[in-house]
C-alpha cells in the first residue's frame, strides 16, 4: 500500500542544528539527559572531522567486521521471478550476522573517545544486542543489554551469544516485553547512569543526535552498494530496496542514494497478520505523527497519544515507532513504503534458502518478499537492489515452531 | 506537596482524594496524567499508569472529573504530562482543556527548556505556568538559559534518575539549590526520590517545597488493597501526606 505523501524532494542535507529533519526529529527527553545529548552531539562532530577515528573505525570495518562485504546477483532468484535482476547486499555476512554491528563498532569508538566507561543497549531481535556485546567485548567495555521478555523468547540463541560476550542481558518485564519497552529500560538507565555510561542506540530512533550518527555509521551500506552497482553493471540501480524496523538498515541503504532522482527507494515494513490495529507495525502506512521515544516522527498511537500494541513475526521489524528521517522521506515523497505479512516473510526464508543457499533473517525476508513482487512487474533489464539485513540462525527456532517443525 | 496518578484506583478516589488532601492543607497537588512509555518514571509511577489505563482512562475523563473539584478548592492543581499526549490531542486544544478544568499549571518533563518556546507561550497566554525542570546533571549555563523564560516555581530533580524513592538525594543537590537561588527569584520546588520526612526537612533552607510522588503512590496503592472502603483510605491516606508535610512546614 502506497502512502498519500505530498511531494516537494527530499534534501541529504538534514538534520539541521536542532536535529530536525523537515519537521521531525529534534529532542523530547528529560531534562536528566540533555546535557548528555548536547556533549554526545559535539563529540561526534569532532570524530566525524577527525582523519584517526576514521581510519581507525574503516580498519575494524576491513579486518573485524569483514568489510567491504559482497554485492551479489541472485541469479535463479531473478530467474525464478522472470522479471528484474535481484541483487542483494549481503549484510548477513558480516561479523555477528547482521547491519546492526556497522552502528556498535563506531559508537563503540566514541564511548572510548568521551571517556565513558561503561554501555548499555536495548534489543529486539538480539542483533543489536550480540553487536553491541561484541563491541564491547573487543574493546573491554562492561555492556549491559535490556531485552523484552517475549523476544527473549524468540531469541534464544541471540541471548546466549551475548551473555557468551560477557554482556549482561536484562529481561524487560512492562509493557509488551518487546523493543519498544526495552528502549524505555534503556532509557530509565542511561536516567541514572548518564555521567559515565554512553546508550548505545540501536536504530535511526530517539532524540538528536542517535537518528543522525546511526544513520550515518550504516550509511556504509549504501555507499558501497552504489559503488559495486556502478562497477558491476556500469550504472545505478532502478530500485534499492530495505525492511524498516527502527529503520537503521534502510537509512543506511538509502541515504547515498537520496540525491540520484532515478533511483527509486522502497522501505519494506511488517504488515502482521493483518491491518487492524494491533495486528501489524506498520507504522509509517497507519501511524499519526506524535512523539515516542525522545523523538517526534510517526507513531502507532491511540487519540490520547498512548503508544500501542503493534506485532511482528519478527522481533526486529515489532516497533510502534520509526526514525524520524523516514517521516521525512515519507512525506516529501522520496521513498515509498509498503508493507509484507507474516505469512509472505515466513515463506520467503525458506523459498531464499532452497534457490540460493542463503537463510536470510526474518527481518530481511519482508524486504525480499517485496523485492521479488516488484521483480515480476519490472523488465528484465532493470536492476533492484535489495538489503540482506542479516541472516536466519537466529530464527530457525521460531520459523520451526510457527512451520510446525521439531528442531 | 502531593503528587496522584489520576485513575489510579480510578478517577472518583482521585477526585475525592485532592479535595481532602486540599482541605488538610497540601501547598499544591500534582496530578499525573498516565502515558504508555513514561521514561522519566521510576516502577513505582510506571505501575500506576499501567492499572489507570488499564482500566481505559481516557484524558478528557481527567479535565471533567477535576473541573468541579479545582472550582471547590483554592489549592493549585498543576499536571504532569508527557508532551506525547499533549502533541496528540493538539497543543491548543490541551492547554484550553486544562485551562478550562482549572489546571494552574503544566510539567511536561519529557519538554526541555530548548523545545519549549512556542508552547511556554501558548500557556502563558491561557493563564497557566510552565513549570521548568532543571536536573542535577543541567550545568549552571544551562540552568541560567532554561530559568530566563521561567514562570511559576521551579523544579528541581533530586536524583539523576527517574522518579522513585532513594534513600540518598543527589550529593550535589544543596549546590545546585544555592546556585539556582543566584539564577531566579522563583520558588524551588524539589521532587524525585522524596520519601522521608527526614530528607524533607534536609532542605531546611534551601528549597521552598518538597514534591512526594512514588511514597505516596506506593502508599495508596498498599491501602486500596488491604481496605475496600474507600472513607478508610482517604483518611490514611491524608494522615500519610501529612507526615510528611509536617516535615515541609516545619523546615520553612
Ligand atoms: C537482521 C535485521 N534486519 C533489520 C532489523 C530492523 O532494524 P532496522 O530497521 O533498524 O534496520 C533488525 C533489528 O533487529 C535486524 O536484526
Amino acid at each position: 500500500m502506497s502512502n498519500t505523501a505530498v511531494k516537494m524532494g527530499a534534501s541529504s542535507n538534514v538534520p539541521d542544528a536542532l536535529g530536525r529533519f523537515g519537521e521531525f526529529g529534534r529532542r523530547f527527553v528529560p531534562e536528566t539527559l540533555m546535557h548528555a545529548l548536547e556533549e554526545l552531539t559535539i563529540e561526534y562532530a569532532s570524530a566525524k572531522a577527525d582523519p584517526a577515528f576514521n581510519q581507525r573505525l574503516n580498519e575494524l570495518m576491513q579486518t573485524f567486521v569483514g568489510r567491504p562485504n559482497p554485492l551479489y546477483f541472485a541469479e535463479r532468484l531473478t530467474d525464478l521471478c522472470g522479471g528484474a535482476q535481484i541483487y542483494f547486499k549481503r549484510e548477513d555476512l558480516n561479523h555477528t550476522g547482521a547491519h546492526k554491528i556497522n552502528n556498535t563498532m563506531g559508537q563503540a569508538l566514541l564511548t572510548l573517545r568521551m571517556g565513558k566507561k561503561r554501555v548499555i543497549a536495548e534489543t529486539g531481535a538480539g542483533q543489536h544486542g550480540v553487536a553491541t556485546a561484541t563491541a564491547c567485548a573487543r574493546f573491554g567495555l562492561p555492556c549491559v543489554v535490556y531485552m523484552g521478555e517475549e523476544d527473549i523468547r524468540r531469541q534464544k540463541l541471540n541471548v546466549f551469544i551475548m551473555r557468551t560476550m560477557g554482556a549482561e542481558v536484562r529481561p524487560v518485564t512492562s509493557g509488551s516485553r518487546t523493543l519498544r519497552d526495552a528502549i524505555n529500560e534503556a532509557m530509565r538507565d542511561w536516567m541514572s547512569s548518564v555521567e559515565d555510561t554512553h546508550y548505545i542506540l540501536g536504530s535511526v530512533v530517539g532524540p538528536h543526535p542517535f537518528p543522525m550518527i546511526v544513520r550515518d555509521f550504516q550509511s556504509v551500506i549504501g555507499r558501497e552498494s552504489r559503488q559495486q552497482c556502478l562497477d558491476k553493471v556500469g550504472r545505478l540501480p532502478d530500485e534499492v530496496i530495505a525492511c524498516v524496523g527502527g529503520g537503521s538498515n534502510s537509512a543506511g541503504m538509502f541515504y547515498p542514494f537520496v540525491d540520484d532522482a532515478g533511483v527509486q527507494l522502497t522501505g519494506v515494513e511488517a504488515g502482521g497478520r493483518g491491518d487492524k490495529p494491533g495486528e501489524h507495525a506498520s507504522t509509517l502506512t497507519y501511524g499519526t505523527k506524535g512523539v515516542l521515544h525522545g523523538s517526534y516522527s510517526y507513531v502507532l498511537q491511540d487519540p490520547d497519544g498512548q503508544t500501542m500494541d503493534v506485532h511482528s513475526i519478527s522481533a526486529g521489524l515489532d516497533y510502534p515507532g520509526v526514525g524520524p528521517e523516514h517521516s521525512y522521506w515519507r512525506d516529501t515523497g522520496r521513498v515509498n513504503y509498503v508493507s509484507v505479512r507474516d505469512h509472505q516473510a515466513l515463506e520467503t526464508v525458506s523459498l531464499v534458502a532452497r534457490t540460493e543457499g542463503i537463510l536470510p533473517a526474518l527481518e530481511s525476508s519482508h524486504a525480499i518478499a517485496y523485492a521479488m513482487d516488484c521483480a515480476r512487474k519490472r523488465k528484465p533489464d532493470d536492476i533492484i537492489v535489495v538489503c540482506l539485513s542479516g541472516r536466519g540462525d537466529k530464527d530457525v527456532n521460531e520459523v520451526a515452531r510457527l512451520t510446525g517443525q521439531d528442531l | 506537596m502531593p503528587f496522584l496518578t489520576a485513575g489510579d484506583p480510578d478517577l472518583a478516589m482521585t477526585a475525592r482524594l485532592v479535595e481532602e488532601l486540599s482541605k488538610a492543607g497540601a501547598d499544591l497537588i500534582e496530578i499525573g496524567f498516565p502515558y504508555s512509555d513514561p521514561i522519566a518514571d521510576g516502577p513505582v509511577i510506571q505501575a500506576s499508569y499501567t492499572r489507570a489505563l488499564g482500566n481505559k482512562l481516557q484524558i478528557p475523563a481527567i479535565f471533567s472529573t477535576l473541573k468541579p473539584v479545582a472550582q471547590k478548592i483554592k489549592t493549585p492543581l498543576v499536571a504532569m504530562v508527557s508532551y506525547a499526549i499533549i502533541f496528540r490531542i493538539g497543543t491548543l486544544e490541551f492547554v484550553r482543556q486544562a485551562a478550562d478544568a482549572g489546571f494552574a499549571g503544566l510539567i511536561v518533563p519529557d519538554l526541555p527548556g530548548d523545545e519549549a518556546d512556542e508552547f511556554q507561550q501558548l500557556v502563558t497566554r491561557n493563564n497557566m505556568d510552565l513549570i521548568q525542570l532543571i536536573a542535577p546533571t543541567t550545568p549552571p549555563a544551562r540552568s541560567s538559559r532554561i530559568l530566563k523564560n521561567a514562570s511559576g516555581f521551579v523544579y528541581c530533580i533530586a536524583v539523576s534518575g527517574t522518579t522513585g524513592a532513594r534513600a540518598e538525594l543527589a550529593p550535589q543537590l544543596a549546590d545546585m539549590l544555592k546556585t539556582l537561588r543566584t539564577q531566579t527569584k522563583l520558588p524551588l520546588a524539589v521532587g524525585f526520590g522524596l520519601s522521608r520526612p527526614d530528607q524533607v526537612e534536609q532542605l531546611r533552607g534551601l528549597a521552598d517545597g518538597a514534591i512526594v510522588g512514588s511514597a505516596i503512590v506506593k502508599h495508596l496503592d498498599e491501602l486500596s488493597g488491604d481496605s475496600g472502603n474507600a472513607d478508610v483510605v482517604i483518611a490514611k491516606l491524608v494522615q500519610y501526606a501529612g507526615s510528611i508535610a509536617a516535615a515541609a512546614h516545619s523546615s520553612r
